[in-house]
């Protein structure tokens, strides 16, 4: 019998299309408006060097605190069972969803020069801490990376077989034995990818860079961005430090590709397995000692963001409604346009597979290109090419929830496309065979496969645009707010308590936008 | 070597294994339905699962709560038993010293080993690099050069052909009468168990009972083991 060609969908083809366009249009459109836009002719000055040289250089540290602190915590979690491991789980998985101001807001709180720990200092005889500059950036950085890096490492840890394990308690292996022939393996494989993934969070990472570096000595090539294009209006210079920024991101976005570390932020982490080797009561305690301490460095910051902000809760400014409106108009927005996207493209990606596997994966790239261009960058782009048509700054909004969609459609277009395309090899021949028309197979087979990461993934970029301190710095006018922005211009003005209710609010709609979304695309679902 | 359960209790959520018997040299298969617990037992023997109440004597000597390393045991897996990334010969090795630190005597031996289990000229190959059986063969060339007296397998040709499965049992058969061990093997196969075991222990419903010989057993099935292996000689 001859094999019947499947017919090639149309609406498929022309949706997917039409998203590529899109967000080619949205990632290459404002590169080359830098392009052209850049002035070659005047040389970067020496603080443009020095920006260049501390942003690869905290980068580079931060990545590396990060993965040396995460390791330790990966292996306390992978081999010890214990009560409220569940919960430090998900202490874990929080700061990836925590606005950045806020967590900058929780981190000064602890660390900061009237923070709890310089009060402490000073009750016992010593001096107060300041962590504005490169120390602050780097603590700010390691309390997002490294629990991001740690539940990497543990999915690691959790791939090791059982056997293993039990084969190396049988054979007598010592704890350096095990970490020699079964752990250094694994990390191995996976932290160059984590190391290249942390290191470009850190080069894309505005929001800390603003509210906690600055100077001439903590100046990242973002913040030489915004300077140049808010208080210089210098675009030609903006348009160069873009080109930049995003050749340093393009070239570790393409490495960590390769390395193809699989990012799932989604969870699915296993139990604990008893490693036999690490029964010694040194190790015990050893363990003990680190998960406390990870739990004290990403605990204290939250809950001090609870006690300063609830007793003012009472009297919020009244700016935070109409700037808490936007900024749930922005996620929304966003988060809707960032799903369709990643569904447009996910559908042609799979489609295509099966007939030109080159041609699926270039879309593939194209979908990933904006892990390279950070949102500031787009950002830079889209004010050349908007200025000479219209004010960029009356476009602060919808230009933000474009940015924040293009930005989060890595993560949406890697939740979603693994879903539909188990949902082809699972089910596709099967619903061929039966002749299921489109709408059918839709409502039988692929519906059920990607309610969950479809939930997940709006969920996701949701309360990452809701948290967005980025391109909004560049756009807004003072007349337009969101709550990050309101907050740190609290922060800025020294109000304090007022900033923290903020923040609170800001928490408080970011995690619930995020357990809808999530929760809804669990509901009734079996296992 | 003995191997005594006495009053021998495994509890885990919604599951039991008890047994009271005791075991001694030769080769005892070890049969009956998926989820009974064959290898519960097995680990629980090995040190892997800790046992609720009872004792576990190796000849006199009682070591329900020892160390894996400090019992007298080798247990081969279904599968994983090597580490992916060492060689043949560094997998085979380990059985000699688990930190590799081997003298010449010791690398001469680890190759003889090898050549023995059918192994020749292998030394530098991965696990990748091999068939399941062969695989296979490298843990128990393995487990001969640990040398302990109690070997216990966990279904390990389960995934092999029937030939190439006579082939590893007959392998398995020259191992224990050279080192005249207690061979411990968990099978869903009751050819198997005929071919090399003299006792078998069935295993159903949260008991392991007492060994028989394997042909009685099997001439004389209990209703708990027709269940399992279904009526084979059909009415008459």
């Amino acid at each position: 019998m001859a094999v019947r060609a499947k017919s090639i969908n149309p609406v498929v083809i022309f949706g997917g299309s039409a998203a590529l366009l899109f967000v080619a249009l949205l990632t290459v459109g404002p590169l080359i408006a830098l392009w052209m836009r850049a002035d070659v002719s005047t040389r970067l000055s020496g603080s443009n060097w020095s920006a260049i040289r501390f942003t690869v250089f905290q980068a580079t540290l931060s990545a590396i605190i990060s993965i040396s602190l995460a390791i330790p915590v990966a292996r306390a979690l992978a081999r010890r069972q214990f009560r409220g491991r569940a919960l430090l789980l998900t202490l874990l998985g929080a700061p990836f969803l925590l606005p950045v101001i806020v967590a900058v807001f929780g981190l000064l709180a602890v660390w900061g020069r009237s923070g709890f720990v310089s009060q402490l200092l000073i009750a016992s005889g010593g001096e107060r801490i300041s962590i504005y500059g490169l120390t602050g950036v780097l603590l700010a950085h390691v309390f997002f990376n490294l629990p991001l890096v740690a539940r990497l490492i543990l999915q690691g840890w959790g791939q090791i077989p059982a056997e293993h394990f039990r084969l190396a308690a049988q054979l007598g292996m010592r704890p350096a034995d095990v970490f020699r022939r079964l752990e250094w393996p694994m990390l191995r494989g996976i932290l160059p990818g984590a190391f290249l993934l942390v290191f470009l969070l850190c080069t894309t990472s505005f929001a800390v860079a603003l509210a906690l570096g600055g100077g001439p000595k903590a100046t990242t090539i973002e913040l030489a961005i915004y300077q140049a294009l808010r208080f210089e209006f210098d675009l030609g210079k903006a348009a160069l430090l873009g080109l930049v920024q995003f050749s340093i991101c393009a070239i570790v976005a393409f490495w960590s590709l390769r390395a193809a570390v699989n990012a799932n932020f989604g969870g699915g982490l296993s139990g604990a397995v008893k490693h036999w080797d690490a029964s010694s009561q040194v190790l015990l305690w050893q363990d003990r000692l680190v998960l406390l301490g990870v739990s004290a460095f990403l605990g204290a910051p939250l809950v001090a963001i609870l006690i300063r902000g609830v007793p003012s809760l009472g009297n919020l400014p009244v700016t935070v409604w109409p700037a808490a409106v936007n900024s749930v108009l922005i996620a929304l927005s966003s988060a809707a346009l960032s799903v369709f996207l990643a569904l447009s493209l996910a559908a042609m990606i799979d489609l295509l597979k099966s007939r030109d596997s080159r041609l699926s994966s270039t879309v593939e790239g194209f979908g990933m290109l904006t892990l390279a261009a950070s949102p500031f960058v787009l950002g830079t782009g889209l004010f050349i090419v908007i200025h000479p048509v219209a004010d960029p700054f009356a476009l602060a909004l919808p230009i933000t929830a474009l940015v924040n969609a293009a930005i989060s459609l890595p993560l949406t277009l890697r939740a979603l496309l693994p879903a539909l395309q188990r949902q082809r090899l699972v089910y596709g021949k099967l619903a061929d065979s039966l002749g299921m028309s489109s709408w059918v197979r839709f409502r039988v087979a692929i519906w059920p496969e990607i309610r969950r990461p479809l939930g997940f993934s709006t969920g996701l970029a949701a309360a990452l645009s809701m948290g967005d301190l980025g391109v909004i710095t560049l756009f807004a006018p003072p007349n337009v707010e969101t709550l990050p922005l309101v907050m740190y211009r609290l922060m800025g003005a020294y109000r304090i308590e007022d900033a923290a209710s903020v923040g609170l609010v800001l928490v408080s709609l970011t995690l619930t936008m995020f357990w809808i979304f999530d929760r809804g695309g669990r509901l009734g679902h079996q296992s | 070597m003995d191997i005594s359960l006495n009053k021998f209790l495994v509890a885990q959520k919604g599951f039991s294994l008890a047994a009271d018997w005791t075991i001694s040299d030769g080769i005892t298969a070890i049969i009956g339905p998926s989820g009974g617990g064959k290898s519960t037992l097995l680990l629980a023997i090995a040190g892997f699962v800790e046992v609720s109440s009872g004792e576990l004597l190796f000849d006199d000597r009682n070591m329900t709560d020892s160390a894996p390393e400090d019992r007298p045991v080798t247990l081969l897996f279904q599968e994983n038993n090597l580490f992916p990334h060492l060689t043949v010969f560094q997998n085979t090795a380990l059985g000699v010293r688990a930190d590799l630190k081997l003298s010449k005597a010791d690398t001469e031996r680890v190759t003889e080993t090898l050549e023995s289990v059918g192994l020749a000229n292998m030394n530098d190959r991965h696990p990748s690099e091999l068939s399941g059986g062969q695989r296979q063969r490298v843990a128990l060339a393995r487990a001969v050069l640990r040398d302990r007296p109690v070997l216990m397998l966990d279904e390990p040709f389960a995934a092999l052909g029937p030939a190439l499965r006579h082939e590893m049992l007959d392998l398995v058969a020259r191992i224990q009468q050279q080192q005249s061990s207690t061979v411990l093997l968990v099978t869903h196969n009751p050819d198997d168990a005929m071919r090399i075991a003299e006792r078998t222990v069935l295993v159903a419903d949260g008991v392991a009972a007492e060994s028989m010989p394997t042909a009685n057993l099997l001439d004389n099935p209990p209703a708990t083991l027709i269940e399992y292996l279904g009526n084979k000689k059909g009415p008459e």
